[in-house]
């Protein structure tokens, strides 16, 4: 029966919904306002590695007690999407535990949620411990790591317990008043029959309980639907196409850079011709910085990995810069892209960013320009950086600190000349000697003066 | 030994192609093998090693440049694509098909990078090919013993281990020579930089409690135990870097740092 319950509801989750949207288009726009780059190539090992890695969480398991503990979350996300389906259904059309109708499938499912449910209170809770209490020193320390991260990692462990909560409210006080009317109970409920003791009995009173559990239970789930694009949980959606368009290289190959080598052959042949340089829509030529000095001159691709950042600070753990205590943490490089790209472009309803500056961070003096470099990154993390690709490997998400901070680099060095004293004198040696060192160029054979090994027999 | 030992006169690409002859293999010194003195070492042993087996190969000599990684990785893609497309025009006169070098670095950037720019060769790292020639038999190790009970720490490089992949041709390697190996805490893809990389060798570290080669040695340090031990290593920047760690903790005199073809061509009784 469709009463006005069900028009209210009805116009709740489109309101709901149609935010949502509202909200990925603005994040869509942002992420499309970087350089083009081609990565639909090798479809079938793009979707293994998303198999793996996304889905099957394949690099959360280098760390044991948080995979496990993530696996139950993500399970539990899963699996409740299900029953957010039914929800939708009989909020709309007025019925009861619509997909009651598949029997003893439903029954399992029923069963499975509530034990992953219980399961999800009990990780975010220890999460919550290992945040605030034993303050494990990646999720605590950090310039990155200001008021706002650290408040929204709460609100979502917090409001996860809470419609897990309200999930139960609405079991427990359904079942009771099941059983207490008789009438067969449809699906299996092996947690909320333990607590059915904790509501009293008339009918009525759990009616209201339940219907009161069920709409907190869904319109929270609205609600936290429309903080996600705000919050670094929103992985919880990027994580798929991210991992999708990772890099298949080598990670030690790094991009080349298809202008450069046009000018050099021309330069080392007179009678070579570049191709005709690309032009925009009005017919002028395409100007291109060498390398990124802002969000714009970054790959669509990298400013989607910004989006991605569960800020985690696994790569900043394994940093060996960090770990020596340099100013370069990989976590931040990602995370001012995403701040700067929404301080530039448009940000999500909740979240505005905000700058190192106004909370007078020490050592980190980022200057009044406005773009990310200087802005927010400062020439002197990105030069502590080794390439190692340690925070690569270690991100569970496939995002490619790297590139950032070698794109980045590549700007100091190819438009502003700003390297540092000593790797200006390393290039002058290369151009001069074809080596790092200043050696001539006569003396490279010389190892090989003099050079004995024992005549067989 | 004194007696029994011949001269060993270098093969190079330019008088092989005066005699209309091809090597099996280009043996890519790089610029640390070339002039840094400790790595010369690395060059001569692996030299010995060639000539010991027999392989036909040949070095560039005075016709080698560096590949760019250095300028690359310090973000000079300009100075990078001209040292590139400059080797590249010499590697491809020579008809070249296969390059062996004993740097990741070299390796990472002819194997990955001068693809792109016209150059396409087949790329070993010298700890793949050693250990190609071990699983050969053509290296026998007779000598192993003189390794038995003593403990080996590897060091991986990242630009063979994460950059490539490659994590177990230097650890079959050691396992040849029958000696204790042991594992840091960060091995293999959790391996620890050495710090050189990205061009830091040819800088000051940025500020910060501590610089990262002392780091790693501490951990290879504390790895190995006291005294008597040998940290192994399959690059010129992390022997660098390794050397002055074990320098900085007076350590020199008990803890060798070797690479892998140092300790393989000692087994062998090709060096001392
Ligand atoms: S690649 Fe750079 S940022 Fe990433 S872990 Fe290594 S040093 Fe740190
Ligand atoms: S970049 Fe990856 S590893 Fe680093 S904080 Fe973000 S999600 Fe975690």
């Amino acid at each position: 029966m469709i009463g006005i319950e069900n028009i209210i509801f009805l116009i709740v989750a489109a309101v709901g919904i149609g935010l949502f949207v509202w909200q990925i288009r603005k994040i869509r726009k942002n992420v499309l306002m970087g350089r083009d780059t081609d990565l639909a190539d090798n479809p079938s090992e793009r979707i293994n590695k998303t198999l793996l890695v996304a889905f099957g969480q394949q690099k959360m398991f280098k760390r044991m007690l948080p995979a496990v503990l993530h696996l139950f979350v993500y399970v539990g996300f899963i699996v409740i999407n299900i029953e957010v389906l039914e929800i939708l259904i009989d909020g709309i059309f007025g019925t009861h535990r619509v997909l009651g109708f598949v029997g003893p499938l439903y029954s399992g499912l029923m069963a499975l949620n509530e034990i992953l449910a219980a399961l999800v209170i009990i990780a975010c809770a220890m999460f919550l411990w290992r945040r605030n209490v034993t303050k494990v020193p990646r999720l605590a320390t950090g310039v990155e790591m200001r008021a706002w991260p650290k408040m929204d990692a709460n609100v979502i462990l917090i409001t996860e317990i809470v419609l897990m909560l309200a999930l139960f409210v609405f079991n427990i006080a359904d079942l009771k008043r099941v059983l207490l009317a008789g009438e067969e109970v449809v699906g299996a409920y092996p947690v909320s029959h333990f607590f059915v003791d904790i509501f009293g009995e008339d009918p009525d009173q759990l009616y209201i309980i339940a219907k009161v559990g069920w709409w907190f239970h869904i319109l929270g789930i609205l609600a936290f639907m429309n903080y996600l694009p705000s919050s670094k949980h929103f992985h919880i959606i990027m994580a798929f196409p991210n991992v999708y368009y990772s890099k298949l290289l080598p990670k030690g190959k790094f991009t080349t850079n298809p202008a450069i080598t046009h000018e050099i052959k021309a330069m080392l042949d007179p009678s070579y011709q570049p191709p005709a340089p690309e032009v925009d829509a009005e017919g002028n030529p395409v100007m291109q910085r060498f390398g990124a000095k802002d969000v714009e001159d970054l790959t669509w691709k990298q400013l989607m990995d910004s989006y991605t950042c569960t800020e985690c600070g696994r790569c900043t753990s394994v940093c060996p810069a960090n770990i020596t205590g340099k100013l370069l943490s990989p976590r931040k490089i990602v995370m001012d892209t995403r701040d700067r790209m929404e301080e530039k472009g448009e940000h999500p309803a909740i979240f505005a960013p905000n700058h190192y500056k106004e909370m007078g961070v020490e050592r980190m003096e980022t200057t009044e320009e406005k773009t990310l470099l200087r802005g927010y990154i400062t020439p002197e993390e990105l030069w502590a950086c080794t390439t190692c690709n340690a925070c690569v490997e270690s991100c569970p998400v496939n995002i490619d600190q790297l590139s950032t901070i070698m794109d980045l680099r590549r700007f100091l060095v190819l438009e502003e000349s700003a390297a540092p004293a000593s790797l200006n004198a390393m290039f002058t040696n290369i151009e001069n000697n074809g080596a790092p060192w200043a050696f001539p160029a006569s003396d490279r054979f010389n190892w090989a003066d003099e050079l004995y090994v024992p005549s067989k027999n | 030994m004194e007696e029994n030992k011949r001269l060993v006169k270098v093969p190079t690409m330019a008088q092989m192609a005066a005699n209309g002859e091809e090597p099996e293999i280009l043996f890519w010194v790089g610029c640390a093998g070339a002039f840094d003195d400790r790595y010369k070492r690395v060059t001569r042993a692996f030299v010995q090693i060639l000539e010991h087996v027999g392989v036909k190969y040949a070095v560039l000599g005075t016709e080698e440049s560096c590949t760019g990684d250095p300028a690359k990785r310090a973000g000079n893609e300009f100075l990078f694509q001209m040292q590139a497309l400059t080797n590249i025009e010499v590697l491809n006169a020579y008809n070249v098909k296969k390059i062996v070098t004993a740097c990741p670095h070299c390796f990472n950037t002819i194997k990955n990078e001068y693809p792109d720019l016209g150059g396409n060769y087949e790329v070993i790292h010298h700890s793949t090919f050693l250990q190609q020639l071990i699983n050969e038999g053509k290296v026998k190790v007779q000598g192993g013993e003189a390794f038995k009970g003593k403990r080996i720490t590897f060091h991986d490089s990242c630009y063979l281990g994460r950059a490539n992949d490659i994590y177990e041709a230097p650890r079959d390697v050691l396992a040849a020579l029958d000696a204790d190996l042991v594992e840091m805490k960060r091995s293999r893809a959790n391996g620890l930089c050495c710090g050189a990389g990205g061009a830091q060798m040819f800088k000051e570290p940025e500020p910060g409690k501590k610089d990262i080669n002392i780091e790693r040695t501490e951990e290879a340090l504390a790895t190995l135990g006291a005294g008597n031990g040998v940290i192994a290593t399959a690059c010129p920047f992390c022997m660098v870097m390794m050397n002055d760690g074990v320098k900085n903790k007076d350590q020199e005199e008990s803890v060798k740092v070797f690479d892998i073809a140092e300790l393989i061509a000692q087994a062998e009784g090709l060096s001392k």
